[in-house]
């Protein structure tokens, strides 16, 4: 009975190390890739090229989500605010939901499981093949070359992608509520126009997908760059970028919004 | 003659399991030096000591006469545009043509003009055979071909000192015969050094002038290929001729094989 405990101790000791390690190992890759990012200025083609993958590869994705998600947003919208007879402020209630909100998360979980998890398998991969290693021996630094522009490119796109986001939201909220049910087309964009505050909701929006693309991009090359060189490695790290990366998402927006909407 | 690389007294190993135990070694400049030993036996890992890649716990690397484990990483990088590296699959750039990736390095450490960079690497190219191929991407070249745009790409900027990890593996008897027919070529062409990190006895043997024989994690045996062949060193022996017992038994050591059966358990 001892043995089992101290076994199980020994257990939990060994995997808070770990974390602790990883946490420290993640922190320095992180500041590393920052250092190291003039690569990725000097020699921008090599950061378009990255923004092309991780971000115009994740349009349709996007664009079809943000359509759908504006489009039950307004149906939504506008079932509870008839009932109080306001079903004019439906372009308000779509446009502030998508562009402090909705926006940023929803296009952050998107990026994450569609460009986060392309990256993870990309690098891991590169690694299991020794690609790395091999630039490595060519003297070129893999952080500089493959790493900085692969992470400028995902920060530059996530606020773009976020963007392109709730505009596709809110034509979609426009196609229900006005195409559709009939709502006065010039209610709908008049209120939401004196309502949005470019400040307080679509500077914040903005805010939030640049923390969101600079916390998915960095969970997502690390695991790929830390993961063990072999088919099961490579998958497990590209899980734990998606489930990380969101979980990441979810906590800091909680946190950014503490701070900015407080007291509105 | 002058030793290009020179291992002196190198101890490693990765965390508590010992892989190189006081390894001395050296590599006379314009030679082709072959490493040879079972699979496991610390041959890779001395390779990637020599790149600098891992730092040995005691002893020293030198190359060039100067100490690659004490270098700092600008050193080590200004050092490794002088090596060139085969890795044993070629660790191609999957997302690159043959001909961008033999332009890689070139690219990345010289101002040369593009043109010129890209008629550099068709050299290089043609050297091994395959400029014809300079299109392709590396998904579409055979086993041997991708081998050859990586040893293009290993000496795209004619490096003093060549290592090749495993270059034999995995090849069919043709393609086999041209790597080991460009691998010794090259070396005497480039006026380069060259270390061959395999286990492929009798097509090494051939192209080779000096042999180190490792097992676990020390030098059992060393010399030139005849005297390789020759030697009675019953490890030696059973390695080169392929002998299936010997100081390598056939059966790894087990418990009892009747209890392995469980058939103890039943007789009970």
């Amino acid at each position: 009975m001892p043995e089992r405990v101290v076994e199980s101790l020994r257990g939990v000791g060994h995997k808070t190390v770990n974390g602790i390690w990883r946490l420290g190992y993640g922190s320095a890759f992180f500041l590393m890739t920052l250092l190291r990012s003039a690569t990725s200025f000097r020699r921008f083609g090599l950061t378009i090229k990255e923004i092309y993958s991780a971000g115009v590869l994740s349009l349709i994705i996007i664009v079809v989500s943000g359509l759908f998600v504006g489009m039950v947003l307004g149906l939504q919208g506008y079932e509870t605010l008839q009932k109080y007879g306001s079903s004019e402020a439906v372009g308000t209630l779509v446009a502030l939901s998508l562009t402090r909100e909705l926006g940023p998360v929803v296009a952050g979980l998107l990026f994450a499981s569609r460009a986060g998890s392309a990256m993870t398998a990309e690098i891991g991969l590169m690694k299991a093949t020794e690609q790395i290693s091999a630039m490595e021996m060519m003297a070129v630094d893999p952080i500089a070359r493959v790493i900085g522009p692969r992470f400028w490119g995902g920060v530059i796109s996530m606020p773009l992608l976020a963007a392109i986001f709730s505009a596709v939201g809110v034509f979609g909220g426009y196609l229900i509520t006005v195409v559709v049910i009939g709502v006065d087309s010039g209610a709908f964009w008049s209120q939401m126009q004196s309502a949005v505050d470019f400040r307080h909701d679509i500077l914040n929006g903005i805010i939030k997908s640049v923390v969101f693309g600079v916390a998915v991009t960095a969970i997502a090359l690390f695991e790929g760059y830390d993961a063990p060189p072999t088919a099961e490695g490579v998958s497990g790290a590209t899980t734990r970028t998606v489930v990380t990366s969101s979980l990441a998402i979810l906590g800091l927006d909680f946190v950014l919004t503490a701070f900015m909407f407080r007291g509105i | 003659m002058e030793n290009l690389v020179e291992i002196k007294d190198v101890s490693f190993a990765y965390g508590f399991r010992p892989v190189l135990k006081g390894i001395n070694m050296a590599v006379p400049r314009g030679k082709v030096v072959s490493i040879m030993g079972l699979s496991g036996c610390g041959k890779t890992t001395l390779l990637r000591l020599i790149a600098g890649a891992i730092k040995p716990r005691k002893g020293e690397v030198r190359v060039g006469g100067r100490v690659i484990n004490r270098m700092k990483r600008e050193e080590l990088y200004a050092e490794r545009r002088k090596m060139g590296m085969l890795y044993q699959f070629g660790a191609l750039f999957t997302d690159m043509t043959a001909l961008e990736n033999v332009a890689f390095q070139i690219r990345e450490h010289t101002n040369l003009p593009e043109d010129m960079v890209l008629d550099l690497a068709m050299m290089k190219l043609n050297a091994v055979g395959l400029r014809g191929a300079h299109h392709m991407m590396p998904a579409e070249l055979s086993g041997g071909m991708a081998r050859r745009v990586a040893l293009a790409r290993a000496i795209a900027l004619d490096p003093t000192l060549i290592m090749y990890d495993e270059p034999f593996t995995g090849l069919d008897p043709i393609s086999l015969g041209v790597i080991s027919n460009l691998l010794r070529r090259l070396n005497d062409v480039l006026g380069a050094t060259s270390i061959v990190v395999t286990h492929d006895v009798q097509e090494t043997l051939k192209i080779v002038d000096y042999v180190y024989f490792m097992a676990d994690g020390a030098v059992v045996a060393q010399g030139t290929p005849d005297e390789i062949r020759e030697s009675k060193t019953p490890f030696v022996h059973q390695f080169v001729w392929g002998e299936i017992d010997g100081p390598l038994p056939f059966h790894m050591p087990g418990g009892s094989y009747t209890k392995d059966l469980a058939l103890e358990a039943a007789r009970a």
